[in-house]
């Protein structure tokens, strides 16, 4: 069968050949051919996440180690936070903490992790925007360290209950570690670097592992029968029940952190009246935002009916007229709540918790509520 | 007795005098994955062919299921909107989306044999 062109581009991860033979459905993604699904479907993958461990291919994301030329590890986190408004200097090391590149205008670039290794920072950036971001980086941070993109290396997440279990047979250190730690650990005698984090509201790991070992090291977890591997489509759902953010999607260089509702995610030091208040690209208008309020804001959405509301809908205070208040920005059928879940943006005084709203599917208004997020409690080992 | 016909959108017809009982194809739920919701057509309504007269939604997407004659529906699959599942696990059977009377027979003109249908998705 001709290959169409579209397709002849496609990057693969190293893990490519390995999702074919499962039967993953191959689809572009971020310039990947990635699997959205396996034989199980969606579905069964989503809850088997839930109830088990799934295993997720993430190697399309960008891993990325900031090396700072002084040799200490301060002066690197110092750096980067001149391109964030987290507290990067306060990170421990063997510590993680989730980060939001911003533009002068307070909007987000990208979204991303940023782990202390004791001697240099580890970066976690979306597939989309990596190329972009190590640009970044190289623009404003030469002087202080030294860019190394990790191009050589897949990205692996295991996450669910019973991921802890399957990675401490390879990983004796796995057990002991606790939600945002995150460092080098040999993996069935690779050196990998594992964090305990995710992307599905799960228990889990991201192992990050030389491209070469990385179909060895995932069949190895694959053999567990607890483990399945699962798609991007899962994926989706597992972080849309999760309440996270789909860079592109939820936030983008239009929304604010705060805007964004990430106000969790940027410490008191960098807040106006903090140690180290400010110095991050859009600083002005974020902590204007933190200081006095934005005017909308994004919220969770659950839906009275079955219907599930999708990404683009347009959003209504009432039944009938009146001009669109907003709109979904990511929405689908939620697995583990056997309901459709959404969210979007609203103005700041319709977002409250039970505020009743409307979202235009197919020429009908659906009502909806704003409800809290996560949607399905989180079970991150604290 | 019944025929049935396919449309190259995947749904299926089978017909019987004038009503024709409209669904979609094994293939088409094998596409769409596990469907979780299904919209159907009120009883009554006038549907023009290839308009879109259902939803079907799966996990992933919504995609409309398109009517594949003119006519009036006469009855709608309740069955589906409490187990939308249905789909999956009895696409050409149990999970038919509605029934339609038909106005102008020679549009079956257009639609495929099983045959056809069978080649069509290979």
């Amino acid at each position: 069968m001709p290959v169409p062109d579209d397709q002849k581009s496609l990057r693969q991860t190293p893990l490519h050949a390995l999702h074919v033979s499962l039967g993953g459905k191959m689809v572009p993604f971020a310039g990947y051919d990635m699997p959205v699904q396996y034989p199980a479907g969606v579905l069964k993958e989503h809850l088997h996440t839930r109830a088990a461990a799934g295993l997720f291919d993430v190697s399309h994301m960008g891993q990325l180690a900031l090396r700072p030329k002084s040799g200490k590890v301060e002066d690197a986190a110092r750096a980067l936070e001149r391109l964030v408004p987290q507290d990067i200097v306060a990170i421990a090391p063997g510590r993680q903490r989730y980060a939001q590149f911003t533009n002068a205008d307070g909007g987000i670039l990208d979204d991303l992790m940023v782990a202390n290794f004791g001697d240099r920072l580890f970066l976690v950036v979306n597939a989309a925007c990596k190329e972009a971001d190590e640009a970044h980086l190289r623009a404003h941070l030469a002087d202080d360290c030294v860019i190394d993109s990790l191009a050589d290396r897949a990205l692996i997440a295991l996450q669910g209950p019973k991921a802890e279990a399957a990675l401490a047979k390879l990983c004796a250190e796995a057990p002991s570690m606790t939600f945002m730690d995150a460092g080098p650990h040999e993996v069935a005698g690779v050196k990998c670097f594992v964090s305990r984090s995710g992307y599905t509201g799960e228990d889990g790991f991201e192992i990050s592992v030389p491209a070469a070992d990385a179909e060895r090291l995932t069949r190895t977890l694959l053999e567990n029968p607890d483990v399945l591997p699962i798609g991007l489509g899962a994926r989706d759902s597992l972080r849309l029940e999760a309440g996270l953010c789909l860079y592109g999607h939820d936030i983008d260089t239009a929304t604010t952190p705060v805007e964004a509702a990430l106000e969790w995610s940027v410490q008191k030091s960098r807040r106006s009246g903090g140690l180290r208040a400010g110095g991050f690209p859009g600083a002005e208008k974020i902590l204007a935002h933190f200081d006095s309020g934005a005017s909308r804001r994004r919220v969770g959405l659950r839906a009275e009916g079955r219907a599930p509301v999708r990404e683009g809908a347009p959003l209504f205070a009432d039944a009938a007229g009146g001009e669109p208040i907003g709109k979904v920005t990511s929405g689908g059928f939620g697995p583990s709540l056997n309901a459709p879940v959404a969210m979007g943006y609203v103005p700041t005084n319709l977002s409250a918790l039970g505020t009743k709203l409307f979202a235009e599917v197919r020429g009908q208004r659906l009502p909806l509520a704003v409800a809290a997020m996560p949607f399905v409690k989180n079970t991150y080992k604290r | 007795m019944t025929t049935t016909l396919y449309t190259s959108d995947h749904e299926w017809l089978a017909i019987d005098g004038d009503t024709a009982t409209v669904g979609i194809t094994d293939y088409a739920q094998q596409q769409l994955g596990d469907v979780v919701f299904v919209e159907l057509p009120k009883v009554g309504r006038s549907l023009k062919k290839a308009e879109a007269a259902a939803v079907v939604e799966s996990v992933k997407a919504a995609s409309d299921v398109y009517a594949p004659v003119t006519g009036e529906v006469l009855e709608a699959n309740e069955a589906l909107a409490a187990e939308p599942a249905l789909v999956n696990s009895d696409a050409q059977g149990a999970a038919w989306f509605f029934k339609i009377k038909m106005a102008d027979k020679s549009e079956l003109g257009s639609l495929m044999d099983e045959a056809a249908y069978k080649a069509h998705t290979a």
